[in-house]
Formats: structure tokens, C-alpha cells, sequence
């Protein structure tokens, strides 16, 4: 992937057509899109439950970083990481 | 002992085989239910519930033409009131302005359109009917006002494949937020149309191309899906995911069948949802249990290193090509039929085509 890396000042919402419910019969979190559905664990049903088009990537690590109290450099890391591979196949739009 | 099965994650609920279009490559079997044997609506909206009950999340509502059925949006409505993600595959022959806006009420998810192709001469021919490309651009402008999520399934053969370019350019401008680039596979119509649909190894190779670098050009834009024609493939697919372990679909009269080919497999007793429980089928049912998991598979696919990754390929594809539909996919370079399929496909795209022979009750 070539793709210039997220400003972390963007708000990410779910794509159009995706959607994320609790699904009781597996206990899990998933996220459900046009023919494709994607288990999420802790973390990730955490990430983006706060991607509501109005939160800023950089205040949702520091959200994270105070709620699992985790040092804010490792929690931007694997939050860059996750939001840019699902805008990459289309989970996420800005 | 048999291990219980994880649940299904979708239902493919074929509610009718009428339809609008007559497409030489229609994956329906060549005997078509008619209007008469369909389960009524009752019948669907319990298909529904206990999908949900057995861990079924996207419902796809397709057929033939899932918008002849008249209680679609009360079946849409439930499977919203489930959880269920609804998914709508059309053709969009019929669809109306007053359909959408009730479809997109009941709590449609997604929609997604059939293109045949992009200039109106092809799009009558691979549709066998007339007007189709003016009345699909219709239907997508109309689920777009309508807001609703809208996928583009292309479905490509040789007659077609040289459209590529324009058919990505279109369906960005019909609003697609994913297009669906499908190659015919070759069950049920289509079997019977091959010669007529098989594209050349260049015009595989140059579609691969387009479809790699559009995907890099349009990354976050729109999604594009492209797999690669079985008979070129070097590997096969793994078939529905597996046989029996992510997808069950229901046709219009009730059976249930682990793909919606499935039919044409000798020896599979299909149980009907209108006389014993999904979960049970799921669970129990012969057809189910015949090609679930690694048990059944002979050489090459029983000690291959990929057998729980494509899970031996399509069975049909087998059953078709070599007669036996437990022996490897042909798709598959280990396959001692591989090198047959191969020729075969590369003889036929080099002929004259011959004319189609459309789908018909």
C-alpha cells in the first residue's frame, strides 16, 4: 500500500453500509458489511465504537491511552495501523 | 462422533426463480421452481427467525428476481427486527421509486445491482432482454436517492470482458461503494453456455491487470472485488467457504442446500425447511455432513497442506469436470485434470462462439 499516512486530526466514520452489533450467539463483537463480516476483538469493537465521524483520531488514542491505561505512543500505533488497513478496504470512510 | 458445526454466517434466501432477465450464465438449475411450488410468506419470515436463532448474520434476498415476490419488505422488515444485515440482489428490472422508498423503510441494508454490460447492444444480449442498461442505470439512481449502499456485480465472460475500463468508470458513476467483479462460473447455465462464454488468456490476464491497478487507484473510494476465472487459476477457491461451514441457502420451495448449486450433485438428500428445523439441517442433514470438513477428500486434497484453506474447491466444478464430485477441483494445479481444464478453456475462447442458449421454465 502506497497511501500517504492518516492526519491523526481526521474523524473516521463506518463506511456506508457497515454496520457493528454485538452478536449473542458467537459473544462477540462484529462488523458487518455489503458481503463481508469481520470479527473484532476488545480493542478493535473499542476503536470503533469511537469512529462516530466526530472524534478526532488523536482524542480517541488519548481516550484509549486513559482507559486501558497504556502509554499513548504504543495505543496510536496499533490504532494508525487498524484504522488504515479497514479505510483501506473500505470498513471506514472520513 | 461428529463435532457440531460452527454456525452458519449467511443465509442466501433464493425466494423465486422467475424473472425479468433470461442470462445464458444464470447460476439457477436448469429445472426452475415455478410461481406455484414457492413457499409463502409465513413460511420465509420462520426461514428468517431461525436463521437468526442458528447464528446467521446477512440475510441475502436474491432468485431469480427477489422484487417479484411482494411481501420482499415484509421479509426485509423482519430480518431487520432480528439483526439480521440485509442484503438485496437484484437486477433491478422492476424497480420503482415507491419500491425503493418501501424497501429502504423496511430497513434495507445494501443492494446489490447486476450489470451486464456497458453498452446497451451487449447489456440486451447477456441479459436476453430488452432495454436492460437504461433501466439498471434507473435502479441505481433510484437506490441512490434512496440512500442506500449500492454494490455493482458485474459478471464477466469474453463477450463482455473487454469492457472492464468503462464498467469500473460506470459503476463509479452510478455511485457504487463497491463493485463486484465476477468471472461466469461454470455450473448450471453457465455449463451448458461455456463455450460461448470463455474468455481468452489474455483478456483474463488484461482484466487482472485493469482490476489490480484500479483497486490501488480507487483505495478508499470504492471497493473493488476480483477473483481470478477457476480455469486459469492455479489454485482453487475455497467453495462458499467451505462446504456446510459459513453459508446455507434456501431455494423457493424450502430446500436447503449447502450452495445453491448443490442440486446437481447425485446422492445428497436435501432436507425441506418447511418440514424439519433449520438448526437440525444445519446440524444433521446428509447434504450437509457429505462434503463438510477434510473426512471425504481423496488424493491430492487429503494430505495437501491447504486442505482447511480452500477445503478441496467447488464440488459442482469437480462433479462437472471429472465426473466425481469428491475428487480435487480441477481449478487446482494438483489436480490430474488441471492441465485438460486448462486446453479446454483455452480451445473454446479461441473458436467461433456459439450462439446462447437463454434460461427458460
Amino acid at each position: 500500500m502506497s497511501e500517504k499516512p492518516l492526519d491523526p486530526a481526521t474523524c473516521l466514520t463506518l463506511a456506508r453500509g457497515v454496520k457493528m452489533r454485538f452478536d449473542e450467539i458467537r459473544g462477540q463483537w462484529m462488523l458487518n458489511a455489503p458481503e463481508r463480516v469481520l470479527v473484532l476483538d476488545e480493542i478493535a469493537k473499542e476503536i470503533l465504537s469511537r469512529c462516530d465521524g466526530g472524534t478526532r483520531i488523536s482524542d480517541l488514542c488519548w481516550q484509549l491511552a486513559i482507559e486501558f491505561a497504556e502509554p499513548l505512543e504504543t495505543v496510536e500505533a496499533d490504532v494508525m495501523e487498524l484504522l488504515q488497513d479497514l479505510l483501506h478496504r473500505g470498513f471506514l470512510r472520513q | 462422533m461428529r463435532e457440531i458445526p460452527a454456525p452458519p454466517m449467511g443465509l442466501l434466501a433464493e425466494l423465486t426463480h422467475r424473472c425479468p432477465l433470461a442470462c445464458p450464465y444464470c447460476s439457477n438449475p436448469l429445472t426452475l421452481a415455478r410461481a406455484s411450488g414457492e413457499m409463502d410468506t409465513g413460511a420465509w419470515l420462520r426461514v428468517l427467525t431461525e436463521a437468526a436463532g442458528l447464528g446467521v448474520l446477512q440475510a441475502h434476498f436474491s432468485g431469480g428476481e427477489p422484487l417479484i415476490r411482494n411481501d420482499l419488505e415484509i421479509l426485509i422488515a423482519h430480518a431487520a427486527s432480528l439483526g439480521l444485515y440485509s442484503n438485496l440482489i437484484t437486477s433491478g428490472m422492476t424497480l420503482t421509486h415507491k419500491r425503493v422508498r418501501a424497501l429502504a423503510e423496511a430497513g434495507l441494508d445494501h443492494a446489490q445491482l447486476s450489470l451486464q454490460d456497458t453498452e446497451a447492444e451487449g447489456a440486451d444480449l447477456f441479459a436476453g432482454a430488452k432495454g436492460a442498461l437504461a433501466r439498471k442505470t434507473a435502479a441505481a439512481a433510484m437506490l441512490r436517492e434512496a440512500d442506500l449502499p449500492l454494490t455493482i456485480n458485474a459478471v464477466m465472460h469474453r463477450g463482455n470482458l473487454d469492457h472492464l475500463e468503462e464498467m469500473i468508470e460506470t459503476a463509479l458513476r452510478l455511485g457504487a461503494g463497491r463493485l463486484e467483479i465476477a468471472h461466469v462460473q461454470y455450473y448450471g447455465w453457465a455449463l451448458r453456455n461455456r463455450a460461448a462464454l470463455m474468455p481468452t488468456r489474455a483478456q483474463v490476464e488484461k482484466a487482472s491487470e485493469i482490476a489490480a491497478a484500479a483497486r490501488q487507484r480507487l483505495s478508499g473510494i470504492m471497493v473493488i472485488d476480483y477473483v481470478t476465472p477457476d480455469y486459469y487459476a492455479e489454485r482453487p477457491k475455497a467453495c462458499m467457504g467451505g462446504w456446510g461451514q459459513r453459508f446455507l441457502c434456501v431455494d423457493p420451495v424450502g430446500l436447503v442446500l449447502p450452495c445453491h448449486a448443490a442440486a446437481t450433485i447425485p446422492g445428497l438428500d436435501f432436507d425441506n425447511v418447511r418440514e424439519r428445523p433449520l438448526a437440525e439441517i444445519w446440524r444433521d442433514g446428509q447434504a450437509f455432513n457429505r462434503f463438510r470438513g477434510t473426512e471425504w477428500m481423496r488424493a491430492p486434497c487429503r494430505n495437501c497442506e491447504w486442505r482447511e484453506t480452500d477445503w478441496g474447491g467447488c464440488r459442482c466444478q469437480a462433479l462437472a469436470l471429472t465426473g466425481e464430485a469428491e475428487a480435487a477441483d480441477p481449478a487446482c494445479h494438483l489436480s490430474p485434470h488441471h492441465g485438460r481444464l486448462r486446453k479446454m478453456a483455452e480451445e473454446e475462447a479461441e473458436a467461433a462462439p456459439p450462439a446462447f442458449i437463454y434460461r427458460r421454465l
